[in-house]
Formats: structure tokens, sequence, C-alpha cells
């Protein structure tokens, strides 16, 4: 097996993670499915690591898992705050900015 | 290990790899389908945890150990579990509808989400992916080491940055999540006098379902004529319209158990007192109550909120 | 010597100056301020002149350059003067008749509370027209050139609560307009054909500029003096300037402002020379004006009028003898000096009539006024002798130059013009032996008017006598003076040039033929109003008289002509700007507009729809690299 097929499977699941981002309506689930995307990522940035045979793309990845881990702290913190002033965590909900 | 490492030298795998590769890899599209299709939040964070570890997986036999340890202990360990706390803090019990209620938002995520994966595909194919040149050599100081000597030397500047981005992450969901007090908390003295005060009760509130019928906070105790009072469940839980009323089953329960009792004293009493109730029927009733007792004792699948 | 020169155009500058930011304060001496300044010019004009014929004839221009006006590049302008004997012919009569009519307007303005500001106006009246003729260039000329349009508006409006004057002085302004551009248009023309616009080497280099370019400048000219000098068809607006107060009338719009045209066309006559189509529109203008004019001033009542009709024939004539080329140029500017003599006079007579009348300009109602005012009378007979060309007076020596020289022009031509000039010489003696009786003789008839004031006729104090009887010397001798051993020929010679044409007639057959038409015109008004009654009211009259009355209906063809289409195509304009500028425009808003009211309900506020096109963008990109990779 070519080992190119990672990053077929990282298009994929890239692919499903930002499908889910645009069909759910929950932030909860919203936010795990950019966690999916970014996840998504790192196997390919990983698998590139492979193809290069350096590790600065594992280096990329460890920064996207730092980076994700800052943005779902904020996260979360924000669909906290929301959820407690408007009772729903539904993004449909908070579509405040329009006319 | 070691098979993982040697496989990540060549341009082809092992087919040890690529078994782990169709097999797993299956498994994370599935997990993957259902984060996005599960209509409880809870699941979702679930399969993607399946996911993730799966991830971790294939991280190790690309020759990223280091990479694929902090995934499990990092991102499966750490950020879903926060993900999980946060949907049980939001309310484990609510389920999504996955009726979509945006005109054409399907039809629309569907094309672009076809010709993404497509394109994306067709670009992967284009490329030129034919020699790998594997980290054995990368690795051969040992992965971590490599690593580090990048993270502290090349990539310093970006890793200090990183670290004020965690720093800042960490101050803006404190300040998102704390709530200013606006007036000082009343002691329990002041709470006690002002009830004494007010005359509305003086004693403490009244205890929830707990130990009245049921066993759980958030079932009102009943009032002696088998309404349930509101009083009793936490005002949290009220305010989210978290009650679950279980009176008229507690009511039936009430009739079945006066039943029985009767249909005892009168098979004590007089012989003929009610022999219509038949043979089966304690049997029946009896199992009834167990499944519902045993419902209850569960997590809840199916709530009956009582609306504010 | 030099530095003399600017001092002629900064005296009455800074009288002007002095006049019109003095405020009140200089209420009660204005008028002597402004005369004496004046004064000080004519005396500083005749020290130059004194000086100049001191020196040879040849070498008797004097130049002065005072600064660098506009150095940018190779272009230069300056302000520089140039005094040769054109230019002291014209100061002499400038600052001569001005300082004159300063002092006659001492007494016409006494009752004005305004008279300051008259004086200020009237300096600086001066100053323009000084630069006017000093400059030795065009551009510096054309600065004199407006400035004197300017002047010219302040003071045909200066009366400016009635409606009539400031009318005729927005006339007169957007008159004079039209011919500004012709000036402004020839100077551009001028710059791009000699690269300079100064008056030597412009001049000089006039022979070896193609003659297509020459005739455009000389066309262009021809339209500046037309617009100026109150020449067909730019003639409309001197009629309707007499509602300036009548020294304005004799010192502006008789003596010297309306004779920059005649001066503009001398000075360029080596353009002129060279462009001989452009000459023979001159001479086609003068020939239509002069007799328009004094068909004109025949049928007018009002006695202003009637010598502004005048005015224009006499300015006719000058353009006619400017256009002859150098047979004429001379006796353009002698006509022009005798003119400004016999013409400011003659005003200066009418202002006094019309000070004894209550204002009255309408000369049915004056009649027998020579036993009320003998000495208005007097001057006023000898200006009316001069400008009939009665033998010995000042007008018989220049205009029967001009219809000589006319007919040395030669062949049809000649025949033409001359005979043209000879039928005006009639009617001038018609139309002026008119003025006369109508105002001099016969029964008194005046009435009283609104208010029951009967008009008490009397004698000018001597502050507007004086003038008067110094013009009527002038309008007496400058003539025969200038004829002497031909002094003036030879005077100007140097600058203009001369020849003698080749004319058919003898200059005695001339004279004499002048003097029959001169008689016949004389009988006639003598048959029509000395000899009878004049009717208080007008007759009806002719057709021709009708005609003339109102200006030849040079008004009506004016409107039909210019302000009617003007008309048309504003509304034209106003309807297309209204329809389709403002369609396109309202169209693009409101398309705009609905465009964004379908487009904002993208904008509803879901971020997942954002996200959608967010998603589906990023599928576009990755597609757009793919292709590029591709080709």
């Amino acid at each position: 097996m070519n080992p190119v097929n990672y990053l077929y499977l990282a298009a994929l699941l890239f692919t499903i993670g930002a499908a889910g981002v645009v069909i759910r309506r929950n932030a909860i689930v919203l936010f795990m499915c950019v966690e999916l995307m970014l996840n998504a990522c790192n196997l390919a940035f990983v698998t590139f690591s492979r193809l290069h045979g350096n590790l600065d793309g594992q280096i990329i990845a460890f920064f996207t898992m730092v980076v994700a881990a800052a943005e779902v702290v904020v996260g979360l913190a924000i669909i906290v705050t929301v959820f407690r002033s408007r009772h729903s965590a539904s993004v449909d909900d908070a579509s405040l900015m329009k006319l | 290990m070691s098979g993982g490492a040697l496989a990540a030298a060549a341009s082809t795998t092992s087919t040890g790899e690529a078994l782990q590769f169709w097999v797993l890899g299956t498994v994370a599209v599935i997990g993957a389908l259902c984060t996005i299709l599960m209509r409880k939040a809870v699941h979702s964070a679930l399969c993607l945890a399946g996911t993730m570890i799966v991830l971790a997986i294939f991280y190790l036999a690309n020759g990223a150990y280091f990479l694929g340890v902090v995934q499990i202990v990092v991102y499966t360990g750490a950020i879903m579990m926060l993900f999980l706390f946060v949907v049980m803090l939001v309310g484990v019990t609510a389920a999504d509808s996955l009726k979509e209620t945006l005109k054409g938002q399907r039809w629309l995520a569907a094309l672009c989400g076809l010709g993404f994966g497509i394109l994306l595909c067709a670009g992967i194919g284009n490329a030129s992916l034919k020699t790998w040149n594997g980290l054995g050599q990368a690795n051969s100081g040992g992965n971590v080491e490599g690593l580090a000597s990048l993270i502290f030397t090349k990539y310093v500047f970006a890793f200090e940055i990183t670290g004020a981005l965690l720093i800042t992450a960490a101050v803006g969901a404190m300040v998102l999540t704390h709530r200013e007090r606006t007036e000082r908390a009343r002691t329990q003295r002041e709470q006690s006098e002002a009830r004494v005060r007010t005359g509305r009760n003086v004693p403490p509130l009244p205890a929830p379902g707990v130990y009245a019928r049921h066993n759980a906070v958030d079932i009102p105790g009943l009032l002696p004529d088998g309404t349930p009072s509101d009083l009793t469940v936490n005002a949290t839980l009220r305010g989210r319209g978290q009650i679950r009323d279980v009176s008229s089953e507690a009511l039936a329960e009430l009739a079945a158990l006066e039943q029985r009792s009767q249909r005892w004293l009168g098979r004590k009493g007089n012989g003929t007192g009610k022999p219509s109730g038949g043979p089966g029927k304690p049997g029946t009733s009896e199992n009834g109550e167990n499944g519902e007792d045993g419902e209850n004792a569960g997590s809840a699948p199916n709530p009956r909120g009582v609306a504010k | 010597m030099e530095n003399l020169i600017g001092l002629l155009v900064a005296v009455p500058l800074l009288g002007a100056a002095l006049l019109l930011c003095g405020g009140r304060r200089l209420d009660g001496k204005g008028h002597y301020i402004g005369t004496v300044l004046a004064g000080a010019s004519f005396v500083i004009g005749a020290v130059l002149f004194a000086d100049m014929l001191g020196r040879g004839e040849h070498d008797r221009a004097l130049h002065s350059k005072v600064f660098s006006w506009i150095p940018v590049g190779g272009f230069r302008a300056d302000v520089a003067f140039q005094l040769d004997q054109l230019s002291m012919t014209f100061v002499l009569l400038i600052t001569g008749v001005g300082t004159l009519i300063h002092i006659y307007s001492i007494g016409y303005m006494e009752h004005d509370e305004r008279r300051r500001r008259f004086f200020g106006y009237l300096n600086l009246f001066l100053a323009a027209m000084l630069l006017l003729v000093l400059a030795d260039n065009y551009l510096l000329l054309y600065v004199g050139w407006e400035g004197v349009g300017l002047a010219s508006y302040l003071l045909i409006g200066f009366w400016q609560h009635k409606p009539s004057a400031a009318t005729a002085a927005k006339k007169a302004f957007i008159v004079n307009r039209v011919g500004d551009v012709g000036l402004s248009i020839a100077i551009m023309l001028m710059f791009t054909t000699f690269g300079t616009f100064t008056f030597a080497p412009v001049l000089t280099n006039a022979d070896h500029a193609s003659e297509g370019k020459l005739t455009a400048i000389g066309l262009m000219l021809l339209l500046a003096a037309c617009g100026k000098s109150a020449q067909v068809p730019l003639q409309s607006w001197l009629g309707d300037a007499m509602e300036g107060p009548t020294p304005v009338s004799a010192l502006i719009h008789a003596a010297t402002m309306v004779t920059a045209g005649v001066y503009l066309i001398t000075r360029s006559g080596a353009i002129f020379n060279a462009a001989p189509d452009a000459q023979a529109a001159v001479v086609a203008v003068g020939a239509v004006t002069l007799l328009f004019g004094a068909i004109v001033g025949c049928a007018k009542d009002d006695i202003k009028k009637a010598l502004a009709g005048s005015t224009m024939s006499q300015i006719g004539y000058m353009i006619l003898a400017a256009g002859l080329g150098p047979i004429g140029y001379v006796f353009a500017i002698m006509h022009l000096v005798t003119h400004g003599f016999f013409k400011a006079g003659l005003f200066l007579g009418a202002g006094s009539v019309m000070h004894a009348m209550n204002d009255e300009v309408d000369m049915r109602k004056y009649g027998g006024l020579r036993k009320y005012m003998p000495v208005t009378f007097i001057t006023f007979g000898l200006g009316y002798l001069a400008i009939i060309g009665f033998p010995g007076l000042s007008g018989f020596w220049s205009k029967d130059k001009i219809i000589e020289a006319a007919f040395a022009k030669g062949g049809t031509e000649g025949w033409i013009l001359g005979g043209a000039a000879l039928l005006g010489a009639a009617i001038t003696a018609y139309y002026m032996t008119r003025v006369m009786l109508l105002t001099f003789f016969g029964e008194k008839r005046w009435v009283p008017d609104e208010e029951g004031h009967e008009p008490h006729p009397h004698e000018s104090p001597s502050s507007m006598t004086i003038p008067m009887i110094v013009l009527a010397v002038g309008s007496v001798f400058a003539g025969g003076l200038f004829s002497v051993n031909d002094a003036f020929l030879k005077w100007l010679e140097p600058v203009t040039g001369h020849s003698h044409g080749d004319s058919p007639l003898s200059a005695a057959a001339v004279t004499a033929g002048t003097m029959v038409v001169l008689a016949i015109g004389v009988a006639l008004a003598w048959a029509q109003y000395g000899r009878r009654p004049v009717p208080r009211t007008a007759p009806r009259g002719s057709l021709l008289t009708r005609a003339a009355r109102r200006d030849l209906l040079q008004d009506d063809f004016n409107h039909v002509a210019l302000v009617k289409p003007g008309q048309y195509l504003t509304r034209g304009l106003v309807y297309v700007d209204h329809k389709l500028v403002d369609g396109v425009v309202n169209g693009t808003a409101a398309s705009v507009g609905g465009l964004s009211g379908r487009l904002r309900k993208l904008q509803n506020g879901y971020a997942r729809t954002y996200a959608v096109s967010m998603f589906g963008g990023t599928a576009v990109l990755i597609a757009a690299t793919l292709l590029m990779r591709a080709v």
C-alpha cells in the first residue's frame, strides 16, 4: 500500500468535518467538527513528515494541537457564556447579525 | 513500534500496516460520520474520541511517536473530556433535532462537500508523491529528541509565542465565564432572618423526591394529595426546565399498591373479596414496577420535562 | 524719463485705491483728490510729450520694463510699457479729456451722495485705459482691456437702484465678453504662431506667418474691437449704456474707451496689412456700422441715445479708415482725437441741458433753450458744427480725409466705401441738425413733471461750463492744427506708416461732394424740424423710423438669433439632464438598491450559511489552484 492513502483519509475526514460544521446546529458538536478537521490536517502533516523524511511536519502538527487546545478553551468558554444568557447552544439562535 | 519505523522507511508499507490502515481507517471514517450524524452531543463526543484514538495509532504508524502519545493524552484525554464536561454543563439530555431549518442548507452542504472532497482528492492524486523518504534517519536519535532539538532551535520563537497564546486563552476563558457579583452574598444567618421576617417557608425547603418515592434530585417531591411540588427541586433545574414529573406514575403506583393491599387484605379477610383480579395480575404489576424503577435509576433516556 | 511712464498709470490707480478703500472719511474731498490725480497724470503726459518732441523722429519711442510678470521656462510675460507717438496721442487724449470730465463731474455729481465712489471708478477707468494704450504686449493690453470693461460696467450701473441701469451694465458687460473672448483667442493664436505676444516681435514677424493664421488672428482682433467699440454685430450695448451718468457717457462711451477697438486695429496694423481678408472684414464692419449708427441716431428722441447712435457711426468711420490699411490709419486716429473733443463736448452739453431740465432726456420736450443756456448753446453748437464737418472745424479735416481715403481704396470697392462714407456724412448732418433744432430752437415745449415741478432752465455752474468751453475750443481748432503742414500725419507716420493710395477723385472734388451732401442733410432737417412746430409726442413715422427707434431691431435680432436658441438649448440640456443623466444616475442607484435588497437575503445572520459560503469558496480556490497548475 502506498502511504498516500493516509492523505486521502485525511482529505475525507476533513471534508466530513467541514460538512458537519455546516449541517449541525449545536455549537458543541460544531466545535467537535472543527477539531475533526484540525486532526485531519495533523494526519496530513504527519504523513508529509514521513514523505519528506524530516520532523518539521510533526512540529507543525504539534503547534496545531497547542493552538487547538487554546481554541477549545476559549470556544467552550464562549459557548458556556452564550448558553448562560440564551439558554440554548444552537448557533441558529444566535442570528442577530442581520437586519 | 519498530515495525512501524521500518514501514515508515519504505515507499510502500508492509502488509501489516496496510491491513491496519484499512481496518482502522474504516473505523475512523465511521467514527467521523457518527460524530456529525448522532443526535446527542455526548454520542458525538464519544465517536470523535474513537476517531482520535485511531488517528493516534496512525501517527504512531507514521513514525510520529511523540505526537501519537500526545494525541491520546492531550486530545483524547484532556480536550475530549473538556468537551464532555461542557456537554454535561449545558445539558446532557439536550438532543439536537436533525431537521434542517435553513432552506437549501443541506443541498448546498452536500454540493460543497462533494466538490471539495473530489477536488482535494484530485489535488492529492495530481501531486507527485512517488518517493517516500521515511523517517528512519530523522528518528535515528529518537523521535522525541529530534522534535525537541527542532522546537528549541528552529521553532523556538513559535514555541514561545504558543506559550503566550495558551496563557491568553486561559485568561480569556476565565474572563468569559467569570460572573461579577453585583452585591454581597447573603450569609446563612441573614437568609434565615429574612425567611422568618417574610413568614413564608420558615423551615428549610422540602426535599426533592429522593426521600419521597423516587431517588433523583430532578424529581419533585409529592404533596400529600399526590401532586408534585416544584419547590422541592433545585432552582437551577427549575430554571432549565429539567424537572421530571412522575406524579401520574406515582399515583398509578399508589393505586396499584392500594389494590394489592386490598387484595391481600381481602384474601385474608374474605376469600371471595376480589376474585376477578386474576392470578397473573400481581406479577405483571410487579414487573412494570420493576421496569420503571430500573428506568428511573438509569441515565434517563426518555425525560419528560415539565415546562415552566 | 522712462520711469515717468509707469507713473502715468500708477497715479490714477493710486487715486482709485485711495477713493475706493478710503471710506467715508474722504467723502468731503474725494472728488478733489480724483481730479487732482487725473490732472497730475495729464501733467506727466504733457512732460513726456514735450520730451518726445525734443527727440528725433525715429527715436521717439520709449520703453520701460517694470517687472517680469510671468517668467515660466521659455515663456515670458512682462509688465512693460511702450510709449510711442500712437500711445502718446492716446495718453494726451485720455488724460486731457479725462481731467476735463473730472472737473465737469464735480458740478454734475454734486448732489450724489456716492460721488467719492464715482470719482474712484473714474480714476480706475483712467488707469486701466492708460494701461491699455501703454502696454508693450498683448497680454498686458488685455489686462487694461478687461480693466476698462470693469470700469465701464461699474459706471454704467452706477445708479444701480434703477433696474434699467443695472440691466444695461450687465448687457454691456456680457456683450463685451464676446469680444473679450475674441481677443483672448487672438492672443493664444499669436502665441502659437509667433511664440510671444510682445508687440515688436509679433508685428515685425507678421509677414513671415501664413496668411490663414493671420486672417484668423485678424478676425479675432476685429471681434474684440467690435465688442469694445460697439460695432455691428456687437453694437447693442452702447445705446443702453447711456443709463450711466452723462460724464461717463462723455468720457467712456464717446471719447476714449469705445475707441479702444480702433487703437487695437491700428496697433495691429502689420497683421491686418498681411491679411487682406481680415482687412476687408474690418472695412465692411466699419461701413455697415457708420450707416447703422447714423440711421439709429436719426430716429431717437432721447438726446443721449441720439448722440450714442452718432458715436457708433463716427467710430464706424474710424474702423473703416483703419480697415483701409496704411491709407487710413493716420486719419482713423486723427478722427478719433477730434471726435474725442467734439463728442465729449456734445455729451457734456447734453448733460448740461439735462441738468437744467430736471434730467429730462426727451428732446421733444426741450425747445428754445438757446435763450436760457447761452454758454451751453454756443459750446454745443460748435461741437455740432465740428461733427457735421463744417469747413474749418475739426470734423471737417478728419472726416474729409477718411472719405477721401475710402475713395482712394480704388476700384469698385473704393466707390462703394466712398459712397457709404458720403451718405453717412449726409445723415450725420441731418440728425445732428435735428438734435440742435429740437433742443435749442423753436418754441419751448417743456411741461411740468408728474410732481408738478416746472423746469426752470438755467446755465450750469462754472465747473461744468469751463470743460465745455475747453472742449469746444478743441473741437474748433484741433483739426485745423493737425492739418497745418500735415503735422499729425508726420507725427504718426513712423508708427503706422502711410500711403496715399490712388484716388479716382481729386481732394477738392471729394470736399465739394461732402459739402453738397452736408447742405442737403442740413436742409432736410431744417425742412422737417425748423420750419414748422415740432409735436410734443413723436408721430408714428415710417417703417424705417419705427425700426430705427428700436435700434434697427438689434435687440429683436439678438433675441431671436441668440437668446431664443440659447433658451431652447438650455431647456433641451435640462431635459437631457433630467431624463438621461438623472435617469442613468437614478437607474444605477435603483438597480444597486434592488440588487442590494436581494443580496441582503444572503446576509441572514445564520453562521452556518456563512460557513457554507466559505466552504464553497475554499472549493473554488482549490479548483482555481488546480487549474492554474494544469495550465
